[in-house]
């Protein structure tokens, strides 16, 4: 199913450049299986455990994700710098985001693998940028952004960003993966 | 017909077109599907639940699964995903699984494959862990890849890739004694950022590169991942053949694939080989570059030699040729990346001492082979950095908690420079032992 929706709506929490893989999910919790749906959940609770507390929700940091003991944040967002997802290829990563009921991540650009795996697993919309929003929005505003304009809005402080088109991953997105999307190509049989 | 370089060559017969050019989006073939037990199960998950659960792989001979991550804990669901990969190789009667407590056991999947030889010249390797580009020191198109997209080829053999431009690093000159394959990586890294390659293909060239040890290219190559490249590459050479060539047990033909006269890099630096230092990765990024000498007398709590960059035998070899007869002075854990290399250890000797006993004569530890601390893992792992301590390390990552605490220091470097420093409990340069 598609995550791609015509307007996403909700709170931004902000993170600065090269946030890796092992920030985003450490090491020590992927031995939950995401193929299992109470698995699945778990990665959530852990979600960008492993930001520092200076760097966790900019500009002023030291603001948790969520509480230690929910799965689901309060924020829809996540905006950040340049190289979002770089080093590990684990796709628990994007897991761990869609499980803490991120919808939309915003960044300079992305790290190859982390990019492929949000694409293919159909996880959320990743979103690139030429500004840099990362010091532009700060933690808690309401965005909203209109997919098809790629108009974000900042609820909050009224400015409008626009973010760059999805491209040529747009139809992966839009077939909700690449199993659904090579179905459709027929290079799949259905 | 036009120029193309090593990486585009190997992606254009996979696609079977004569020619393919960067940027552009392909199917291809692939030759070996690698997963581990940290991957595996979602791997497998993704598999079933797409090609339905009594689906049969593409292809026996072409899935290899190496567990080496969570080997040696208590952890129980880590126990766990090990049963899965057991259950699964066993339902699809599987031939190339190491599998924990047998004779079969490995370690790092990176080292592992091309020990067991599963990597070939002009072939395409995609493995569930960001590292599988180290197999591009023989001459492959080897690159990392998550679960969807593995159970994605697991069913059908096949993925989609864009095409990335090629850089090209030539490295002139051969390398003094005090300088490894790590410290040229770690160079390269600084200058171009651990975002410098991203979306790119890395292909290393010169003397510099065609005068390393098998082992000490795989070093190379390995790290790629951390500029963000797709892929590393080094042309196959004899060394590479003689290598292969006693590795290739199911006697694979294979076909080596140049970089063409006149194919294109997007971008292209030279390095005088001679002109180099040690270098160390400062925390908490990979490109955090400074050179050993410029971070003398900086404390250090622990050192650790192993990983898939810096836990084969030549790494051990030169740690230990630096440590014979010292003791180190601070905790210095030795984790051999496979049983192999462990066996090595035993048997490798220097001045007629084992490699082993030069490292328990310095007071260092011994674990068994495996990832063990480099990726942290569960609080029971051999090496691992519970508290927020000072560690040298010659594995590849010394992002925020990668090793374990969160607010513990990771600097990254040669064997050489932390054995040096192991010896010396500061951040010290190999030179001051190599006079
Ligand atoms: S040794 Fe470290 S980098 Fe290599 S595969 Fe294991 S965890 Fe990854």
């Amino acid at each position: 199913m598609s995550k791609i929706q015509d307007f996403f709506q909700g709170k931004a929490y902000v993170l600065g450049d090269n946030i890796d893989t092992d920030q985003i999910i450490p090491a020590q919790y992927l031995t939950y299986n995401p193929a299992i749906p109470e698995e699945y959940k778990q990665f959530g609770k852990y979600a960008l455990s492993s930001v520092p507390q200076a760097q966790a929700g900019l500009p002023k940091g030291h603001i948790p994700f969520h509480t230690d003991d929910e799965f689901v944040s309060p924020y829809k967002f996540i905006v950040a710098g340049k190289n979002f997802g770089c080093g590990s290829s684990r796709e628990h990563a994007p897991v761990a985001l869609d499980a803490a009921g991120i919808q939309v991540v915003i960044a300079q650009f992305y790290a190859r693998i982390f990019f492929r795996n949000v694409v293919n697993g159909g996880y959320l919309v990743p979103f690139e940028t030429g500004d840099r929003l990362c010091e532009k929005i700060c933690t808690g505003d309401e965005l909203r952004l209109e997919t098809a304009a790629t108009r974000l809005i900042n609820l909050t402080t009224q400015e409008v960003f626009l973010l760059k088109p999805l491209g040529e991953v747009a139809p992966i997105l839009q077939a909700g993966g690449i199993f659904p999307y090579a179905r459709s190509m027929g290079m799949l049989k259905s | 017909m036009a120029q193309m370089t090593l990486t585009e060559k190997i992606l254009a017969k996979h696609a079977g077109v004569p020619s393919v050019e960067p940027g552009q989006n392909i199917w291809i073939d692939v030759d070996i599907l690698m997963t581990h037990d940290v991957c595996g199960p979602g791997t497998i998950g993704v598999f079933k639940k797409n090609f339905g659960p009594k689906a049969k792989v593409w292809d026996l001979n072409k899935v290899v699964i190496i567990p080496d991550h969570y080997i040696f804990t208590a952890d129980r669901m880590a126990n766990r995903n090990v049963d899965i990969l057991r259950e699964f190789v066993k339902e699809q009667n599987l031939p190339y699984f190491y599998d924990v407590g047998t004779d079969k056991y490995k370690g790092v999947c990176h080292i592992a494959l091309p020990e067991e030889g599963h990597t070939r010249p002009g072939e395409v390797l995609l493995g569930t862990d960001s590292h599988t580009c180290t197999a591009g020191a023989f001459g492959e198109f080897a690159t990392g890849i998550g679960n969807t997209d593995a159970g994605f080829v697991m069913g059908c053999g096949k993925l989609w890739l864009k095409v990335p431009p090629t850089m090209r690093f030539f490295f002139e000159g051969e390398l003094p004694p005090y300088l490894m394959a790590k410290d040229l990586i770690l160079a390269v890294i600084g200058d171009i950022g651990c975002d410098g390659a991203t979306y790119q293909a890395m292909e290393f060239d010169g003397p510099g590169v065609f005068s390393l040890n098998i082992e000490e290219r795989m070093t190379l190559c390995n790290m790629v991942i951390e500029a963000g490249g797709k892929n590393g590459v080094i042309a196959p050479d004899q060394t590479t053949f003689d290598f292969i060539n006693s590795r290739n047990k199911s006697k694979l033909p294979y076909t080596p694939v140049y970089t063409d006269p006149g194919a294109k890099f997007c971008f292209e630096k030279s390095y005088k080989v001679g002109e180099l230092q040690p270098v160390v990765a400062k925390p908490h990024s990979p490109d955090n570059k400074a050179f050993a000498r410029e971070l003398k007398g900086t404390k250090i709590d622990r050192a650790y030699i192993g990983s898939c960059t810096g836990g084969k035998i030549t790494d051990f070899k030169a740690a230990a040729a630096l440590l014979n007869g010292h003791t180190v002075k601070v905790d210095t854990f030795v984790v051999p990346a496979t049983t192999e290399v462990a066996r090595g250890l035993k048997t490798e000797k220097i001045n007629g001492k084992t490699l082993e006993q030069v490292f328990l004569d310095a007071g260092a530890k011994i674990g068994e082979a495996s990832c063990a601390a480099c990726l942290g893992g569960p609080s029971d792992t051999f090496g691992r950095l519970n508290q927020p301590i000072r560690c040298i390390s010659t594995t590849n990552r010394n992002y925020p908690g990668r090793m374990g605490h969160k607010e513990a220091e990771v600097f990254l470097a040669s064997p050489l420079t932390v054995a040096a420093s192991a010896m010396t409990g500061t951040i010290t340069d190999p030179r001051e032992f190599l006079s």
